[in-house]
């Protein structure tokens, strides 16, 4: 890269710095404001506030007649520990066949997974939708789980990329030792392909913690709703009324995907270096 | 024998994959296909209307031309605004600075919340009329309009949002330019080029692949935005469709009207448009990207 040398280290530092507080400017003033008394949300554009409060955060949590928060989030919880395991499983099943095991139509199967890549799920939403509804499955969790144990293009793309690039002497001298192809997956390819297992595991968790549209389709009972449902349906039923509640309940709405981001930071940003996921 | 057992074993591995891509997308995409071309509202039986449905979309339905009006004009906006960003920043952040890690985790923090309901409902707030932002354009003296609720401005809300969330874009940039070998701009130094010079010359030449690798993405994942503008407009895509986008109207068309089968027009209409677009950028690509390896 050509070095702006004409300007000075803390020159830019300030500049990115200052770049980087506007833009985050806004998150930091729900964050401030889900603390400050409702009159000051709509007067104040500082950060901090007069006096704190978390009468907020409790008139948030039970702002809902006949439900708490807190079952949305062990809903949203729940799918995302499905999801995130049934990707895992049959996204790196479905790698290992394509990385490491010879079978008639290898290639055939692996462009016709490639060719779904692009595909947008409108195409297949409405047939898939008749589907679940045939089977009585529509506001259960099923249709948001069970499509998740039949693997995901992409990460079965990502992760064959990952198993192509350990070595091949290990699956023989495996052999030699009389493992089969089980043992092979379980004892060798899986533990080794971890990274690539984890960047699966972070992006599955992330697309399902804010997984709207599905959840938005497929959920109708209240009891069922899932985080970004039960916010959406507080917003509309408390209006421009009550901001304060509102932003205390995103606030914590995004608390998972900041512990999980901050976690596993370094699968994350290769795993978007690698494939461009996450837009 | 053994080779029969190998076959074996590489089709158990792949059943899961194989019977989802047949039951859950080869199997849909078809029904879709003939769905299109159907009257069907999910409770009684699909009924066929031929080519019915394409011709209203055609000819007959101005809330979808107002839809693919704001669509493409959300596309055509927060793509390349949001790929400048993101190269812009990504050039500041590849200085050799320090603490470029801790920059690139609050540069990517946008990205990582910017899908949520949370932040769009953020967005509501910021944007309102007496909304933060327009309070921070008072302190200069400027009055902001209603960005929101004032059908002129709503789509640039959405525009913003999205380009606000170029972190993701950036790490690709980032990833990209750390690829270009020091050497060329030591011997451009030599050779007396500028910083201008260099990055004409070398920088964005380089670069060029993943460019047209974020360009694709980005382009294809933003004629499917929905969230946004659902939790923005509150389900409705207004004021007067200024924020319907495509993905929107179609959810309203198959689930709130359950007109399913146009719905499935609408989603294949879509796809070619997206097809287009993309194809567009594909057969362009060899006039514009440069693979340093001589292209494979």
């Amino acid at each position: 890269m050509p070095h702006l040398s004409r300007i000075k280290p803390y020159a830019l530092h300030l500049l990115i710095t200052g770049v980087g507080i506007l833009m985050l400017y806004p998150v930091l003033w729900m964050i401030a404001s889900s603390f400050k008394p409702t009159t000051e949300i709509f007067t104040q554009s500082g950060l901090w506030p007069s006096r704190f409060t978390l009468e907020h955060y409790h008139n948030g949590w039970f702002g809902l007649r006949n439900i708490e928060f807190g079952r949305f989030f062990v809903n949203s919880f729940f799918l995302c520990v499905i999801a995130v395991g049934g990707t895992v499983i049959s996204s790196s099943m479905a790698a290992f066949a394509f990385a490491r095991i010879e079978f008639p139509l290898r290639r055939f199967w692996f462009a016709l997974m490639l060719g779904t890549f692009m595909l947008p799920g409108h195409v297949t939403l409405i047939p898939q939708y008749t589907i679940f509804h045939e089977m009585g499955w529509v506001d259960t969790f099923l249709p948001l789980t069970v499509p998740k144990f039949f693997a995901d293009a992409f990460y079965v793309f990502l992760m064959v990329q990952f198993i192509r690039g350990i070595p091949r002497e290990l699956d023989e001298s495996a052999a030699i030792d009389g493992c089969g192809w089980f043992k092979l997956y379980i004892r060798i390819i899986l533990p080794l392909a971890l990274p690539a297992i984890m960047t699966t595991a972070i992006f599955t968790f992330m697309a399902t913690w804010d997984d709207f549209f599905g959840q938005l389709i497929y959920l109708s009972d209240i009891k069922k709703f899932t985080v970004p449902l039960g916010l959406r349906l507080f917003l509309d039923s408390t209006g421009n009324s009550n901001w304060g509640a509102v932003f205390a309940m995103s606030v914590l709405s995004v608390i998972p995907s900041f512990i999980v981001y901050f976690a596993g930071q370094k699968y994350f940003t290769e795993g978007i270096a690698t494939t461009g996921l996450k837009g | 024998m053994q080779r029969y057992k190998t076959y074996m074993a590489g089709y158990a591995f792949l059943l899961p994959w194989l019977i989802g891509f047949l039951a859950l997308t080869l199997g849909p995409i078809i029904a879709s296909m003939y769905l299109s071309f159907t009257q069907y509202d999910l409770l009684t039986a699909p009924k066929w209307v031929g080519l019915a449905n394409y011709k209203t979309m055609f000819t007959d339905d101005f809330r979808l031309t107002d839809s693919v009006q704001v669509t493409f004009k959300y596309v055509l906006l927060s793509v390349p605004l949001k790929l400048a960003f993101a190269l812009l920043l990504a050039i500041l952040l590849n200085q050799g600075l320090r603490m470029l890690h801790f920059y690139r985790t609050i540069y990517y923090i946008p990205s990582l919340l910017g899908g949520s309901v949370a932040i769009s409902v953020l967005w509501k707030q910021v944007f309102d009329q007496d909304g933060l932002f327009n309070r921070m354009l008072g302190v200069f003296g400027i009055e902001g309009p209603a960005w929101i609720s004032n059908p002129h401005y709503a789509v640039y809300s959405l525009v913003g949002l999205s380009v606000w969330q170029f972190g993701s874009v950036m790490i690709i940039f980032l990833a990209g330019l750390k690829q270009v070998p020091q050497e060329l701009y030591e011997a451009a130094t030599v050779d007396g080029a500028g910083i201008l010079r260099k990055f004409a010359r070398i920088t964005l030449p380089l670069l060029t692949p993943v460019i047209f690798f974020n360009l694709t993405i980005t382009l294809i994942q933003s004629f499917q935005t929905f969230t946004k503008a659902f939790v923005i407009s509150g389900g409705t895509g207004g004021p007067i469709n200024s924020t319907l986008l495509y993905s929107l109207y179609l959810y309203m068309k198959g689930f709130t009207f359950m007109e399913m089968g146009y719905a499935s027009a609408m989603a294949w209409l879509l796809l070619a448009i997206i097809a287009v677009f993309t194809g567009v950028l594909f057969l362009t690509s060899r006039f514009w990207v440069f693979y340093s390896d001589g292209g494979k």
